[in-house]
């Protein structure tokens, strides 16, 4: 597939072309090298979680950056989350086998929700308030099971030591985690890249313009956005098993229900949804305020963070609904649309 | 079979219903008005039951006095949330305001953790319950619910009868015509956000005489008040008011076979299933 490079003036190309090669290499190459030099635990056990919810939100924005705000992502980490732990607890099947079938799970969650609203053209507030309802139902059905789930107590992946942790994709050491999240996190952004070159991501943009109009030019309206929206729930559900299988603990309002479907809209806007670094910058954003204030206040923090994200959001969509990042590669390239 | 549990689980989702039915009139007045989803109206009905909780159990305000004055501060909440939130963004993407106050949502429900810490409050009231031949209907579900039916044909006088509910139902039709024909639309918005406000305050004063306030507790209404809108078809108050007592109807009958819960996620099954059958709204033509 050729890949349409639109023309742009000459002094902007170097630019472009740095940040476009030169600097994944060199991020890329710094963030192997950190834990060698610098390991504390508690920075290390940041950066996994920092980089497991980049995941998460790069997984939301690979749907979200074509107007197709869901809410309902909560409910597919949950399903990620539950699925994998349930499957290993009461089958002992193991993540490698579980991790796959509760995305399936959650494939199929978002094809039943997304086909009647691509098809029958729900989209913008409708198409939020319409997910919104599956993150509520998961949270729901996990809360309700408490025989089977442990309710709003929480769940623990049965632990295993030695060999068998990586049948079990359980790891001791916070170095293998660093480096699984590592590249889980890496793969996520190439996904993503991927999708936005290719020629899916100009079929979404003509749709998100006009639905009318781009079904008239033949793009097949209902497909694309299913397309995305399985690609999206598959990636966040694998999100979501990777954050039970790395905190060994999950509870239905950690990994669903609209806050955690709320929770990954914050950080992808406030970093930028349009562009590729925007929810991993939204994700250190987010994280390393939360930590900071609790750090800062002690227990006396109980939802300090909360209120200076909801601020944040709530500045940055009326100020600079473009994002951080969004707004920085604006600077830097005149205004073009980001890669 | 005559089943007396049914009829009891069946009156009490009657009951229910006229509450999620106020629920849904004020999101849907407002949404029908300007436009908007208050992502965060459950939360301002949170605030409402804390100020009821402020003013009843630790300044022994009388009862009513404190309903007056609790609607009175979540309508204030509500111009405010429109003068502050709502009105720059009035020419952003649809989906711009709804995170915008989804960003309210969290802001909201962290100030009462800060303001009022996470214990669970309850103004102490002991209502009495109604016997009638072996079932039990609680006073302050009937209250509630003639309550919230008499807020409801309040508001559809006021839509009705007076000029600026004729100017609010105009521009709810045609958003660009109506200031050309003399209408201050920005005055019409701020008179609707306080109307959406005072409803979810007179939402406060009831449901604090049924459940325990807390931070989180708009989580419990605010997903099943969207659903209902959606289900009747966003700003369709008619559709909302059918959809509140469908919806209740199958939670109060769920919960009565399985745990309440599941009450719930069989009315969100509902409410996506008929997502397929008719996606613009219970009343509403298919497309």
């Amino acid at each position: 597939m050729t890949r349409v490079v639109p023309a742009r003036p000459m002094n902007r190309v170097l630019p472009a072309r740095l940040m476009n090669r030169t600097l994944p290499c060199v991020v890329g190459a710094v963030l192997i090298a950190l834990p060698f030099v610098y390991h504390a635990p508690y920075p290390l056990h940041l950066m996994i979680v920092v980089l497991i919810w980049s995941f998460a939100y790069t997984s939301w924005s690979v749907m979200g950056r074509f107007g197709l705000v869901s809410l309902g992502h909560g409910g597919f980490m949950g399903v990620g989350a539950y699925g994998t732990a349930l499957l290993w607890n009461y089958f002992h099947l193991t993540p490698w086998l579980g991790v796959p079938a509760s995305m399936a799970v959650a494939v199929v969650l978002a094809l039943i929700v997304g086909y009647p609203c691509s098809r029958f053209r729900i989209t913008g507030h409708y198409f939020a308030l319409v997910t919104l309802a599956l993150s509520a139902i998961v949270l729901q059905v996990a809360t309700a099971s408490r025989d089977i789930t442990g309710g709003s107590l929480g769940y623990t992946p049965e632990r295993v030591q030695g060999v068998a942790g990586v049948l079990a994709f359980q790891f001791s050491d916070k170095m293998t985690w660093y480096f699984v999240a590592l590249g889980v996190w890496a793969v996520g952004l190439l996904i993503r890249w991927r999708v936005d070159h290719s020629m899916m991501a100009y079929a979404l943009e003509a749709i998100a313009e006009d639905e009318d109009a781009a079904g008239a030019a033949g793009v097949n309206v209902t497909a694309e956005k299913l397309k995305v929206t399985a690609l999206s729930a598959a990636m966040t559900a694998f999100a979501g098993a990777m954050y039970c299988q790395y905190q060994m603990f999950i509870s239905p309002d950690t990994v669903s229900g609209i806050s955690v479907s709320l929770q990954m809209v914050f950080a992808a806007v406030v970093g930028g949804i349009y562009v590729l670094p925007g929810p991993t910058v939204g994700a250190i954003i987010t994280i390393l305020l939360a930590e900071g204030l609790r750090i800062f206040f002690g227990t006396g923090a109980l939802g300090w963070d909360n209120l200076v994200y909801g601020t944040l959001l709530v500045v940055f969509i009326i100020f600079l609904p473009q994002g951080l990042v969004g707004a920085a590669w604006n600077k830097l390239t005149g205004g073009r649309q980001a890669a | 079979m005559f089943d007396i549990y049914l009829l009891e689980a069946a009156i009490n989702g009657v009951l229910l219903g006229g509450v999620l039915a106020l629920l849904a009139l004020g999101l849907n007045l407002v949404f029908g008005v300007i436009d908007v989803v208050w992502i965060c109206y459950a939360e301002l009905i949170m605030m409402g039951m804390y100020g009821m909780f402020y003013l009843v159990s630790v300044f022994h305000v009388p009862f009513l006095i404190a309903a007056v004055l609790s609607i009175a501060l979540v309508a204030m909440l509500g111009v405010l949330l429109h003068l502050l939130v709502i009105a720059p963004l009035l020419n952003a993407a649809p989906i711009n305001q709804l995170l915008a106050t989804g960003g309210v949502l969290a802001f909201l429900q962290a100030l009462a953790t800060v303001m009022f810490g996470i214990d669970f409050r309850n103004l102490g009231i002991r209502m009495p319950v109604i016997e009638v031949s072996d079932m039990y209907i609680s006073y302050a579900r009937l209250l509630a619910f003639g309550t919230a039916l008499a807020g409801m044909v309040g508001v559809y006088l006021f839509l009705s009868r007076t000029y600026t509910g004729t100017a609010i139902r105009a521009i709810a039709q045609d958003r660009q015509i109506m200031p050309l024909m003399g209408v201050d639309s920005r005055r019409i918005y701020l008179i609707t956000s306080a109307i959406g406000g005072g409803l979810a305050g007179l939402a406060a004063c009831l449901l604090v005489l049924q459940y325990d306030v807390h931070p989180f507790i708009g989580l419990t209404f605010g997903p099943i008040t969207f659903m209902i809108c959606v289900l009747g078809g966003l700003g369709n108050m008619i559709g909302g008011f059918v959809a509140a007592f469908v919806f209740a109807e199958i939670i109060s009958i769920g919960g009565l076979y399985m745990d309440l819960e599941w009450g719930y996620v069989f009315a969100f099954v509902f409410f996506i299933v008929m997502m397929f059958i008719r996606p613009r709204g219970l009343l509403a033509r298919n497309p």
